[in-house]
């Protein structure tokens, strides 16, 4: 392959702390230069010289919380499809939640979707395992061999451990293999048959509320477990205000703690289900406008660590259905980006933290080879317009579901191109490669 | 025969909550129901409003008295009235509602009046269907009609509405009968209280404009209309309340209790009732009960609604009506 040099690009590192003008260059899938002084060392011979005209250059994203339907849901979405919608929307890498069926609990079921993820998918993905065999609750799965075998994370994906004692035992094994354990926390008694916020939009509409409690208790509660056994501990997903707060005082004592957002937090809120729209139907909720804010504001301080897509496609037959019996849940690989850049468009959070928040830090805390634009690294890269605008059109959606919270969303900000070790592996066309 | 009048054309198609219509939308159906109070009470009980439609009651919860009452009340204009039996239909064997509720729209239908366990299923079956949607009842949500009839029920036995204090009591949070009436007494003008251990009300209840009591002594004190709600067993997710024993205590209305209230108070209550549970015998068939009316209101009212969407959907679209809804 000839090499590539991406001229006259804005390039927005965090791993060296480095946003400038400047240009790239990649050969043999690898990034050799990436900075304002790149033009120092000549172009390369017989090198593929394209002017970006000012556009920028990230490392590609790293999305920590994907869901995908293969297997067992294939017609919701498959490790092709789900690699097809994560290219065009700039993201390189992602971790796979292990919410299958059947639950991704064992070695073989690990090789399987890293087998099928070489063959099929655009972009690495990588898997996480489940935490307790078949997600029961009750005994943790093989972490050693799980770990060997390639996962990166063990989380029960949507669910959250009940038991105490099972988180207790769990974290204390899993310390000793040095990788995190990812745990999304809903009190399912409190949460009880809640479908939305509890407050007074719920109210107007019947339907059961979810208090911010439900969220807060047991990840307090795991927080302490976490200073007790010293396990790397990451929230997933958090949403309320309450929740940053609790992430803020664990930090202040100890180490190995982070945290996630989803996009739909920072972007959204309550009043944004409408009369009963399905599609908004999240886990957790939702929340009021106070919360969304204070989630942007816990990102930008660095209490949450990392912005997660938390992809979750969703079929007609799951969402087509009153409001509380729909399955909660919104695709996000494609709108990611988008939606993240209107934090930066908005002046809330500058371009370089927006960009550690969706590639370099989630490659650190899982100890994956991405996140970064030091030559020698692997060229993973998204080029963005930062600012040409755009509605998305579900019919633009290259995922198999269409469940998008973002119908009809004006977004600023556009992938123009993705990379995965030098090839290009999405390309709207606008320039040429 | 029904009075001629020349009330203003409702501006909806579909009834779906009391949320939603103006104060002008409620007073302009209760002047309709109050013209066809009389209607029932003739020797012949018809009139020819709905000669020719199709009303369809698909009732995925089972109800008595709201079911016959919507089947009464098309009777009475003239339609012709369909009760699915869901509880043995292909509901059963899975079909979702919108595969229903497009199978029942491709029969035609005028009217669909709907009563479903999850909130906010009459507005997904408005949006599906080409007919007008009558809500009877969604999950927590919403039960207009109820609300109406409640409504006519008061200013009937009241004269007016606006500055009356009227007490809601018992369990709100279950209840698609309060929201309702709150949002339509408070629309008309009324002061509304809500009374029920915390237990039973939704978190920030107060927002909705209600004043919250905790007891029933302060809460119907000096007040003018005490309505009472079902303790709805069958949603008691969790335990709510310790006993039904501890409840009536407290929080039943019994003679004693109504002494607080406005010597004139009206009681009412939107059925069915537990006797012993959150009223008394005594009060159920006492002197202020108006249980009874709001029954018979409930006749009036609905045949009102299904008026006014029907001469909406007419004006607005008169060629629709004439090639009765073919494609």
């Amino acid at each position: 392959m000839k090499p590539i040099v991406l001229e006259n690009a804005r390039i927005v590192d965090p791993s060296r702390n480095l946003d400038e003008m400047g240009s790239v260059i990649i050969a043999s899938g690898k990034i050799v230069a990436a900075s304002a002084s790149t033009h120092n060392q000549g172009v390369p011979d017989m090198a593929n010289v394209i002017d970006l005209e000012g556009k920028a250059i990230f490392p590609g994203l790293v999305d920590a919380r994907v869901f995908v339907g293969e297997p067992g849901a294939e017609h919701r979405e498959t490790i092709a499809s789900a690699s097809y919608a994560a290219a065009a929307g700039g993201i390189t890498s992602f971790i796979m939640m292990p919410d299958t069926h059947p639950v991704i609990d064992n070695v073989a079921l690990v090789e399987f979707i890293l087998r099928t993820a070489k063959e099929v998918a655009l972009i690495n993905i990588y898997p996480a395992a489940s935490l307790t065999r078949g997600m029961a609750g009750q005994e943790i799965s093989e972490f050693g061999l799980l770990t060997e075998g390639g996962a990166v994370a063990f989380t029960e994906g949507k669910k959250t451990i009940a038991n105490p004692n099972v988180m207790y035992r769990a974290m204390t094994y899993a310390r000793d293999f040095g990788i995190p354990i990812m745990h999304e926390t809903q009190d399912a008694s409190l949460t009880s048959n809640g479908v939305m916020n509890a407050g007074l939009m719920a109210i107007w509409l019947g339907l059961a509320g979810i208090p911010r409690e439900a969220e807060v208790i047991p990840l307090e509660r795991d927080l302490r477990l976490a200073g007790l056994t010293g396990v790397r501990y990451h929230a997933s997903q958090l949403s309320t205000a309450m929740s940053a707060e609790a992430i803020y005082y664990a930090k202040e004592r100890m180490l190995g703690i982070s945290a996630g957002v989803s996009i739909n937090h920072l972007s959204l809120n309550e009043n944004d289900i409408g009369e009963y729209r399905t599609f908004f139907r999240l886990s957790p909720p939702l929340r009021a406008e106070e919360d969304r804010t204070a989630m942007i504001k816990a990102l930008r301080d660095g209490v949450i660590d990392i912005i997660v897509s938390s992809h979750d496609p969703q079929d007609v037959d799951t969402k087509h259905l009153p409001f509380a019996d729909a399955q909660p849940g919104s695709i996000g690989l494609e709108t990611l980006l988008a939606a993240a850049l209107r934090l930066y468009h908005d002046g809330s959070i500058p371009l370089k933290r927006l960009v550690e928040t969706l590639s370099t830090r989630p490659a650190q805390l899982f100890g994956l080879d991405a996140g970064t634009l030091k030559p020698g690294a692997r060229a993973d890269l998204v080029i963005v317009d930062l600012n040409e605008p755009w509605i998305l059109e579900l019919d633009m959606l290259h995922s198999r579901s269409k469940n998008s919270t973002f119908e009809k969303a004006r977004f600023q900000g556009r992938v123009i191109a993705t990379m995965v070790a030098g090839k290009t592996v999405y390309s709207s066309g606008l320039v040429d490669f | 025969m029904i009075k001629k009048r020349n009330s203003p054309v409702f501006p909806h198609r579909h009834l779906l909550g009391i949320k939603g219509l103006s104060q002008t939308d409620i007073k302009n159906l209760l002047e309709r129901a109050d013209a066809n109070v009389a209607i029932s009470c003739q020797k012949t009980k018809k009139a020819t409003v709905l000669r020719g439609r199709t009303q369809i009651n698909l009732f995925f919860e089972v109800s008595t008295r709201t079911q016959s009452s919507f089947e009464i009340a098309g009777k009475r204009l003239g339609a012709d009235v369909i009760n699915m039996p869901v509880s043995n239909s292909s509901v059963k064997k899975g079909e979702t509602l919108i595969d229903t509720a497009m199978t029942l729209n491709a029969m035609h239908p005028d009217i669909l009046v709907i009563r479903h366990n999850s909130a906010g299923a009459a507005a997904l079956l408005a949006q599906k269907v080409s007919c007008s949607v009558i809500n009877a009842g969604d999950g927590a949500h919403e039960h207009p009609t109820q609300a109406l009839l409640d409504a006519l029920t008061i200013r009937r036995a009241k004269g007016t509405i606006k500055g009356l204090t009227v007490a809601i009591c018992g369990d709100v949070l279950h209840s698609r009968v309060a929201c309702s009436n709150i949002l339509s007494l408070n629309a008309l003008g009324a002061k509304v209280r809500v009374v029920a251990p915390s237990t039973l009300l939704p978190k920030g209840i107060e927002d909705m404009g209600v004043d919250v009591f905790h007891s029933m002594e302060n809460g119907i004190k000096n007040v003018d209309v005490v309505m009472m709600l079902r303790l709805q067993h069958e949603r008691m997710a969790g335990a709510f309340i310790p006993s039904t024993r501890e409840y009536f205590h407290f929080f039943g209305l019994d003679q004693e209790k109504l002494k607080k209230a406005k010597p004139d108070c009206i009681m009412m209550h939107p059925g069915p009732m537990n006797r012993g549970v959150e009223i008394s015998s005594a009060v159920a068939d006492g002197p202020q009960s108006v249980i009874q009316t709001q029954v018979e209101m409930g006749v009036a009212v609905r045949m009102a609604v299904m008026e006014a969407l029907i001469e909406y959907c007419q004006k607005k679209h008169p060629e629709k009506m004439h090639e009765a809804n073919c494609s």
